[in-house]
């Protein structure tokens, strides 16, 4: 590889867009040639600069409750006009039946499967956590502090690791419910993303990190570790969820 | 009742991703005022086009609408802005990044570069936020702003070369900081 076929590659290795085979061949170029590895460092260092958290601009307050005052009037709108037509259709009964069996059906033949519906509920639990604003039932960076919060409230002890040195801190942890039983949520944060990492006892064999289908535009990654299952969920893209699955799982 | 439900379903999967969407209508808008324009607009055509959404990525899908309404606003208010059919080859940089020193860009303050991404054309400016900010892939970029993938590539090696050129300009002509 010479430095003409590696400039363009610098940048796909700094974006994770560049295959196994070329990362070894770049980097055996950056050993040979510190130009090209000082080009590097830098693409490394303009990354960092960019992924700054003060330059991400979050949504005024007043944007949000302007945007849901509208859309909630729009509503009203039209929920009036559907109550006018509602009692000219409602004569015909017949016709609220047949809408009635096809909605039974609809409901019936698009249940998803158990596990599909345990991962909709996981999402909508990381939404609602991020909608209420109140993610946290105990805030603390301290995987010390988290961790001894669960006793008594659990009747199993979740493991807590911060992973603030892989750039993954701890924010907090709190109760969540889900398929029918208190599980132990924990939350990190990567720039602006909130992660929330769900954990449970569990029968299952030991299993790898495994990406699951995402849902609504939000990434979950399953796996199982010495008797307790994992869900890390997350609207981070799925590789750097990954690792930090990968980096939760590793001692 | 089955507005309410798609109200319901609108506020669980589109209306979480409001920060990014406001995030990139402020970048493009470049103030407050204006991107709270763009993001409301975009927000409620969302909710009108809710029923064409087929449940694929959320976020990506609502910045798609927020890009589209960004460009209508831009057009109707800002006409000079409108750079129609960017000419890529026209705005070639010197490669500065294979023999510039090594500059500390971590070390950077927000302002500085804050101040480097906004002097970017907006066809760079919104590919390093895409790209750097929200973690998109070059595939979904290019879906997203309706660009070939090649397209994404080179406008974000140009964003950067720019970036990196007034960035280390920055920090030799206000020195060690």
């Amino acid at each position: 590889m010479n430095c003409q076929q590696a400039g363009p590659l610098i940048d796909f290795y700094a974006d994770g867009e560049l295959d196994a085979a070329g990362i070894l061949e770049l980097e055996k170029h950056f050993h040979d040639c510190p130009a090209c590895a000082s080009a590097w460092r830098n693409a490394q260092s303009l990354k960092k600069a960019l992924k700054q958290d003060a330059l991400f601009f979050a949504a005024p307050k007043e944007l949000r409750q302007a945007i849901k005052a509208e859309l909630h009037s729009q509503l009203r709108t039209t929920s009036r006009w559907d109550f006018w037509n509602w009692n000219w259709l409602s004569t015909t009964t017949t016709g609220v039946a047949a809408a009635c069996l096809a909605l039974l059906l609809t409901v019936t033949l698009t249940r998803p499967s158990a596990q599909g519906r345990l991962a909709q509920e996981i999402v909508s639990s990381h939404v609602r956590s991020l909608m209420a604003n109140h993610e946290l039932d105990v805030v603390s960076t301290d995987q010390h502090t988290v961790k001894p919060w669960f006793n008594g409230r659990l009747d199993f002890s979740p493991p807590v690791k911060d992973l603030a040195t892989h750039e993954f801190p701890l924010v907090g942890g709190r109760l969540d419910y889900l398929g029918g039983r208190s599980v132990a949520a924990l939350v990190f944060q990567r720039h602006k993303h909130v992660i929330n990492l769900f954990i449970w006892p569990t029968k299952d064999a030991d299993s790898e990190p495994t990406a699951r289908a995402p849902i609504n535009g939000y990434n979950l990654i399953h796996w199982s570790h010495g008797g307790m299952t994992f869900w890390a969920v997350s609207d981070l893209n799925e590789k750097e969820l990954m690792e930090f699955a990968r980096d939760f799982g590793a001692n | 009742m089955e507005e309410r439900e798609r109200l319901k379903a609108f506020e669980q999967t589109v209306l979480p991703h409001l920060d990014a969407a406001y995030n990139l209508a402020r970048w493009l808008a470049g103030n407050d005022h204006d991107a709270q324009d763009v993001a409301q607009e975009a927000c409620l055509r969302a909710f009108k086009f809710f029923g064409s959404f087929r449940g694929e990525n959320a976020r990506a899908w609502l910045l798609t609408i927020v890009r589209n309404t960004f460009y209508n606003w831009l057009q109707k208010n800002r006409p000079a802005e409108m750079v129609g059919e960017l000419d890529d080859e026209a705005l070639a940089v010197e490669d500065v990044s294979a023999n510039a020193e090594t500059v500390n860009l971590r070390q950077a303050d927000a302002e500085t570069v804050r101040r480097a991404i906004g002097e970017l054309p907006a066809e760079f400016r919104e590919m390093i936020v895409l790209r750097e900010m929200e973690g998109f892939s070059y595939k979904e970029i290019a879906g997203l702003s309706d660009v070939p993938i090649g397209t994404v590539m080179s406008r974000l090696a140009r964003a950067r070369k720019l970036l990196q050129k007034s960035l280390a300009g920055e920090f030799r002509s206000g020195g060690a900081r």
